[in-house]
């Protein structure tokens, strides 16, 4: 950790681009009338598969 | 590209297409700046005026050995090699809106659905259609083993007879295609009784519960019949069924509109109600509505925001359990890029069906005409209208490509996009400022909470 910049989380979004989506997570309409999910908080739903 | 913000003291970098966050110094604060620009010497001769020389030289490892990792400065990992076929390949649908019920028993005033019937007359879904949609459903699925049902409405509570029914059916069904279904149940709770409560218990089923806040906010927007206020009863029945831990999840959302801009004030009256998973929404609404959000009132709602995130982060220390729908956001676990991107799926993936069995791209579209799809007795769907919402992906909308929230918003609601500038490729922009506004927080919480 550095002395300057103390660095939250490193895994790399760029890493799951190889692997495609598997499609099985969940919709996420974002809209105001409706669960509303933002995809940010969402989780995989791929190792529940 | 990098985003750079300040909550509370705390100054935190987010590197927008690695995902990756930070927590940083002034010093590095500044250099960030002008990193890319400047050679070190210059920075350094820059800004010895200030800082310490082995103070900056030691910054300046720092942001190297960070960039050399992809956790600064990464770049766009969606280039013209990426392949955006991959992500949006093969039609599948996997949830479904089921509006049960057009009709309801409150008359909110900022219901998009016209009170209930959205635009057509009162009317109940069939059992008959509602099958059909089940197996429309598990049929266009195809190899997808997660599905969705959202019974909504309207008020999905006046047609339960009906929901129950298709919760036996298509569990029964389901099982035959090996696929798990997931039940969401969207209502005002005005019907939520003992009954009804322990059937959403037993059967796991995730329900989304409407109350706006304190008593006079909501009685003001959410009236029954006669102009008489529901809270008292809608709160009563939230609380019993609350108190169980509904085993499907629960969450108890409201909309916060021009009248309370001060929402803040009603998250904290659901929490001391003892309600834990909340999620407060801004009204959608025409803007020549009384109580629609006004573009002048996002800097006012922004700092409303970043109160509420120092209030829950004090409430979180003190040992009170709090789950604020929009200050949750993974940065470990999170979806992959292909979800991304792809967002909400309406029109595509995800699809709403009218009491008669039409299919629309969403709850949102539900009524206009020019947007149905198709029906739930056919398995044919209108390719024109699919591929356009397909289309309406992230990298297609300009303003989303240069934004630096958008692996977390996704490039935000189409209906949205559709309603106030015709054209669902320009985002609306307050959501946005909203969406940023809010994320910024979470990344806050994500922050604190890692020390
Ligand atoms: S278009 Fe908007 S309302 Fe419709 S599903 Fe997507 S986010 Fe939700
Ligand atoms: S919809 Fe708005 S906030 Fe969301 S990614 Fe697009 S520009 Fe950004």
């Amino acid at each position: 950790m550095g002395k300057h910049i103390k660095t939250i989380n490193t895994n790399s979004l760029a890493a799951t681009i190889k692997t495609g989506g598997c499609g099985e997570c969940q919709t996420s309409c974002q809209s105001a009338c409706k669960t509303s999910c933002t995809v940010g908080n969402q989780v995989c739903a791929k190792e529940e598969k | 590209m990098l985003h750079k913000f300040e909550i509370d003291k705390t100054k935190l970098v987010l590197d927008v297409h690695s995902g990756a966050l930070h927590q940083v110094d002034d010093l590095s604060w500044h250099l960030l700046d002008h990193y890319q620009q400047k050679s070190k010497t210059q920075l350094i001769t820059e800004y010895s005026v200030a800082y310490n020389q082995a103070e900056i030289e030691e910054a300046l490892v720092e942001i190297e050995q960070l960039t050399a990792q992809g956790l600064l400065f990464s770049v766009d990992p969606v280039d013209e090699q990426y392949d955006m076929d991959q992500v949006f390949s093969g039609d599948v649908v996997k949830a479904l809106c089921l509006h049960v019920a057009h009709d309801c028993n409150l008359r909110c005033k900022y219901c998009f659905a016209g009170q209930g019937p959205f635009g057509g007359d009162r009317s109940l879904m069939s059992l008959e259609t509602g099958c059909q949609a089940i197996d429309f459903l598990l049929k266009q699925s195809d190899r997808r083993r997660h599905i969705e049902v959202d019974f909504f409405g309207g008020e999905p509570l006046l047609n339960f007879a009906v929901v129950k029914q298709l919760v036996t059916y298509s569990r029964k069904k389901a099982a035959l295609f090996g696929k798990k279904i997931k039940f969401t149940l969207t209502t005002n709770a005005l019907l939520l009784d003992e009954s009804t409560a322990q059937y959403l218990l037993d059967n796991a089923i995730s329900v989304v519960l409407s109350l706006d806040g304190r008593p006079a906010i909501h009685d003001k927007m959410r009236p029954a019949g006669r102009g008489a206020g529901s809270y008292r009863q809608v709160l009563k029945n939230i609380k019993r069924l609350v108190a169980k831990n509904p085993p499907g999840g629960y969450y108890v959302r409201g909309t916060y509109t021009r009248h309370n801009l001060d929402f803040s004030k009603d998250i904290m009256h659901m929490i001391d109600q003892g309600l834990v998973d909340i999620s407060v929404e801004p009204v959608v609404a025409q803007p020549e509505a009384e109580y629609a959000l006004r573009l002048e009132d996002a800097e006012i709602l922004k700092q409303e925001y970043r109160y509420l995130v120092k209030k829950v982060l004090e409430m979180i220390t003190a040992g009170r359990r709090i789950n604020f729908f929009h200050f949750n956001v993974d940065l470990e676990a999170g979806p992959c890029l292909a979800k991304r991107l792809s967002g909400c799926g309406a029109g595509h993936e995800y699809l709403a069906v009218t009491p008669a069995g039409y299919l629309y791209p969403c709850h949102q579209f539900v009524g206009h005409s020019q947007f149905q799809l198709g029906h739930v007795s056919s398995n044919e769907l209108n390719q024109n209208i699919r591929q356009q919402f397909k289309r309406a992906h992230l990298y297609n909308k300009p303003a989303c490509r240069q934004c630096w929230a958008k692996y977390y918003c996704s490039g935000g609601c189409n209906a949205n996009a559709y309603a106030f500038n015709g054209d669902l490729l320009q985002p609306y922009q307050l959501e946005c400022m909203l969406t940023q506004a809010r994320l910024e927080c979470a990344l806050y919480l994500k922050c604190v909470f890692e020390k």
